[in-house]
């Protein structure tokens, strides 16, 4: 589990939560209805191309814009084991790991990579991509802790002593 | 060494001093939840396996996005926030009086020192006041409904000082969009704003409002202005010693301190589709306008119509252009009913609607298509935010864009 | 033999000195509405022409009212076209000016003419005299492009208005009574007249809502005769009548009913017919989820005041969403001024522009699985307002008022 490789999907600077899902479609009932839609703005079709273990490589400020909490847990949904991006914006960083999305920050490596290539990320030390290496910083521990409990509900199902 | 007003709000609100970079768990004074988000707030404040909320007192639940319901699955939205409220003892809720960040100010919920949660990035707004709001997801508000706190990292400040006498025709709107295109759309991600000088002073509470609205537009976690008399007239009360000592330390610790002269802001609009993408509205000149829409937690308040109505008075919105005017909450409504605002718009042509997020959250109100261009006074000019993504938004003040309306294109104000 | 008042204006509009029901004419169009219904099929249909051409384009008027503002992407492709098309060839166009039927009684209908509207409430427009009907986009087409298309002339119904509605009872009450009476297709294919000394006491609002139902019986249009109010209506809105036509003392009526206003009483249409029509106190108590005051059957003036007046004061129901649409644009600045707008927003009601809303069931106001409406919009089909799965029940705006401060539905008489 501390080490994987995926597939990528770069994008660029300023993907808002508007781009991942359009409110158009955040009340629908459930996060998979709303999955099919995820970044239709910007690319209706991507959210039909990723596969279940696929990263995404963003620049700065990923996840800017609104509360929305359905931005992380679609992400989670399409399949998408991590994004990658130069700096995320705050409630979306809190967002996902609240729904245990791992988010990486790393300002090279979306200058470095094509759509399609394949990285291997070992968890709070580096990323490796056609054979170079992109040291990564570990997360608070808090947040550590969040992230083992599997999600905030998780969390709080074990302080309410339901598990 | 002094403190900035974040640090004093948490520092009294866990009762030891605090630092950038800490993480602290604070003491929750009020939370706001709206439509959109209820449904999931409930289900994961059950999952959680609470029973009861940590005070049914400190939560307000706001129905604005889907007022009016424009498709048949958002009364499930009323249905199960109705419940939610039955259930668990709520009295705090408001079902089609405005947009919740008016509320949470206008009616009293928020003061000066609080710290305050809401569903909604715009919770920044509170600061206005001089309260420490923020955005959340749902399953964060979950989590404080049952326990009444939450885990912050207490950010660094950024001092904005701004002084001197605005020109005519700038509004509170164009100084903080030249901010954000300062800033840049991540120049404040983490960290607290903090605006001071004689021309902050100078302003109503209500023009802070549209400021620290928009801060979170440059990823801040909140904006502060320090409480004054203005606040304590708005709040209806009357500051404390503490409130009064929500104001920057002259030796406090600012990561960046940004200075203005009043008298340089000019009318700006932030073009498509970034909100830092803030140009002077005389480079626009002559661009076309299908639709001008003026409302918004950032700009539907009755100075906002007010200013907007000066302008069309007497005139009549362009032929093909259409003018949709959505007040930020009933009681402005009726304010501006009362004083002949509303009856000058609806003379020049505008489409009147109900106080609700309208326009701005994109779900109704005046959806647009390829190719069509909006001047709007809210926050967001996100792609796909209000329509297509081939349409092009103009965020701008209520006075700039109550002008393109009568011109149908964009005009300067002179 | 004697003509009726469809009969004559058919004649007059074919050029011919009598015509018959049954026979088929060629006639002459003096006015075509189309809103944002069907416009832009309309539009598709005409770029397909061969040579395409507009007859006259003085007599179109377009009007975007069915989902103002716009609420998805797909209806602003739509109004979008509407609008570069207008633009284009110069046709006479509103957006946000209000629902069509009012619009076009405020500023177009006179009495006499023949009128076509894209909308099945056209007949609308017989409140001043005038023959207003409902058609498809490609009856309207060839009517746009040609100035003419031919009509099988109806037999008449001839309603005879008699004595006074009493208080508490209104034009809506009236109609729907009338279709409860004849059936949904009680008037297929036919004209209903309306005269009689009971009518003087009809105001022009009810009398367009009477005629504006008409359909919902089938009727191919309505007909009033053209007396003093409606020619003072005429002369406020600076128009002249092109024909005060009346029918003749030896035309035949299909039918002929004779109808006492006196005893008329509030009524209640149930779901899912509009001739399902129950005297209003057997649905006394129901719950309701959604309130509606509006459309072009039941959003002017005097329905508004009809509601302000019986809620002012006083609040509606916490679990109730009110929607008050004013009819038109101006009728929302006569609420205005006259301080009805307050009335309904210090009520707590939802106070939208002037524009169809739920009555379209689109856009404002869609009610949701299981939910009940009761409302002064023009049907109560079953998913009319919103999902498959709810209920809409017809009523005054009195019983509509009523039951949104009680909750559940009530009659005016129920609220103290």
């Amino acid at each position: 589990m501390d080490r994987f490789t995926g597939k990528i999907w770069v994008l660029g600077d300023d993907i808002d939560t508007d781009i991942i899902i359009p409110t158009e479609y955040l009340a629908l009932k459930t996060v998979q209805d709303m999955a099919p839609y995820a970044f239709s703005p910007l690319r209706p079709e991507l959210a039909g191309q990723i596969r279940e273990g696929d990263i995404i490589v963003a620049g700065k400020n990923f996840g800017c814009g609104s509360s929305r909490e359905q931005a992380p847990e679609i992400i989670k949904a399409l399949g998408i084991r991590c994004v990658i991006a130069k700096s995320f914006a705050r409630i979306f960083f809190r967002n996902s790991i609240n729904n245990g999305l791992l988010l990486i920050e790393n300002d090279k490596l979306q200058s470095d990579v094509k759509e399609g290539d394949e990285i291997t990320v070992a968890i709070n030390e580096s990323i490796e991509c056609r054979g170079k290496q992109y040291p990564i910083t570990s997360l608070p521990q808090n947040l550590v802790d969040i992230l083992n409990a599997g999600g905030l509900v998780k969390a709080m199902q074990r302080r309410n002593g339901l598990v | 060494m002094g403190s900035t007003i974040i640090e004093k709000i948490v520092r009294n609100n866990i009762g030891k001093e605090v630092h950038p970079g800490e993480i602290v768990t604070v003491n929750v004074d009020r939370v706001m939840i709206h439509d959109i988000f209820i449904p999931f707030v409930a289900s994961k404040f059950e999952e959680m396996g609470f029973t009861k909320l940590w005070d049914a007192d400190k939560a307000v639940l706001i129905y604005d996005h889907l007022v009016p319901a424009s498709q048949v699955d958002d009364t499930r939205h009323f249905r199960i926030g109705n419940e939610f409220v039955e259930k668990y003892g709520m009295k705090n809720i408001h079902r089609s009086d405005g947009i919740c960040h008016q509320l949470m100010t206008e009616a009293g919920y928020v003061k000066p020192g609080d710290i305050v949660f809401g569903t909604d990035s715009h919770t920044t707004t509170y600061g206005c006041v001089g309260a420490f709001s923020s955005g959340i997801g749902y399953t964060e508000m979950a989590s404080i409904l049952g326990t009444g706190t939450l885990w912050i990292r207490v950010p660094e400040t950024i001092r904005v000082n701004i002084t001197g006498k605005l020109p005519p025709n700038v509004m509170a709107k164009d100084i903080i969009l030249r901010l954000i295109g300062d800033l840049g759309a991540d120049g404040a991600t983490y960290k607290a704003l903090e605006f001071t000088g004689d021309t902050v002073k100078n302003m109503t509470v209500v023009s802070r409002m549209s400021m620290s609205n928009m801060a979170i537009e440059a990823g801040a976690k909140c904006a502060l202005f320090t409480p004054d008399e203005k606040t304590a007239e708005y709040c209806g009360i009357t500051l404390t010693d503490k409130e009064r000592d929500l104001v920057g330390d002259a030796d406090a610790q600012y990561c960046q301190v940004i200075e203005y002269k009043a008298e340089d802001f000019v009318p700006v609009m932030a073009c498509p589709s970034n909100v830092d993408h803030v140009k002077p509205v005389s480079d626009l000149v002559g661009t076309t306008v299908d639709q001008v829409f003026i409302g918004s937690c950032t700009n539907g308040r009755l100075e906002d119509l007010m200013a907007a109505a000066e302008v069309l008075k007497g005139k009549h919105v362009a032929p093909f252009v259409k003018l949709i005017v959505t007040p930020a909450s009933r009681k402005i409504y009726r304010e501006a009913a009362a004083n002949g605002t509303m009856a000058v718009l609806a003379e020049a042509g505008a489409i009147i609607t109900h106080p609700s997020c309208g326009l701005c959250c994109g779900r109704t109100g005046g959806i647009l298509t390829d190719g069509e261009t909006v001047i709007a006074t809210n926050n967001r000019n996100f792609l796909g935010r209000m329509g297509t993504s081939k349409v092009n938004i103009y965020l701008a003040s209520p006075r700039s864009a109550a002008a393109c309306a009568v011109a149908g294109k964009i005009v300067t104000l002179d | 033999m004697g003509m009726t008042i469809a009969e004559k204006i058919i004649a007059a509009a074919a050029g011919v000195a009598s015509v018959r029901p049954g026979d088929i004419h060629t006639v002459e169009l003096d006015r075509l509405m189309s809103n944002d219904g069907t416009t832009h099929l309309t539009i598709d249909m005409y770029r397909n022409l061969k040579n395409p051409r507009i007859a006259d384009v003085d007599k179109l008027v377009w009007i975007v009212d069915h989902n103002v503002p716009c609420d998805s992407v797909k209806t602003a492709a739509s109004h979008k076209k509407m609008r570069d098309f207008a633009k284009e060839y110069g046709i006479r166009f509103y957006e946000g000016a209000g629902v069509c039927h009012q619009v076009m009684m405020e500023n177009h209908v006179t009495s006499g003419e023949l009128i076509f509207g894209a909308d099945s409430h056209t007949c609308a427009y017989g409140a001043v005299g005038a023959f207003g009907t409902g058609v498809g986009c490609t009856d309207y087409l060839y009517a746009m492009v040609t100035g003419k298309s031919w009509l099988l002339v109806p037999e008449t119904l001839r309603f005879n208005l008699t004595g006074k509605l009493n208080d508490g009872v209104y034009a809506r009450d009236l109609i729907l009574s009338i279709i409860g009476m004849i059936g949904a297709n009680g008037a297929n294919y036919m004209a209903m007249e309306f005269g009689g000394e009971g009518l003087k006491t009809l105001n022009m609002s009810d009398r367009i809502a009477v005629c504006n139902l008409c359909v919902e019986a089938g009727a191919k249009t309505a007909l009033m005769e053209v007396d003093e109010i409606a020619l003072d209506y005429l002369k406020a809105h600076g128009r002249e009548p092109k024909h005060v036509f009346k029918s003749d003392e030896d035309a035949h009526f299909a039918k002929v009913y004779e109808i006492d206003l006196g005893a008329v009483r509030p009524i209640v249409a149930k779901p899912h017919f509009v001739d399902s029509v129950v005297d209003a106190k057997e649905c006394v108590g129901t719950h309701i989820d959604e309130a509606f005051l509006g459309s072009c059957n039941n959003g002017r003036i005097e329905d508004l005041r009809v509601g302000a007046e019986l809620i002012k004061g006083r609040k509606v129901h916490p679990h109730v969403r009110f929607l008050v649409v004013p009819a038109s644009a101006e009728v929302y600045r006569q609420a205005l001024a006259e301080g009805i707008i307050d009335t309904f927003m210090e009520a707590g009601a939802i106070v939208m522009n002037a524009n169809c809303s739920v009555c379209w069931g689109s856009c404002q106001g869609v009610i949701g699985e299981g939910e009940v409406l009761i409302s002064t919009g023009t049907r109560n089909f079953k998913g009319r307002a919103g999902h498959k799965d709810s209920f809409v029940y017809l009523a005054s705006a009195a019983t509509v008022t009523a039951s949104a401060i009680r909750g559940e539905i009530a009659t005016a008489d129920m609220i103290s």
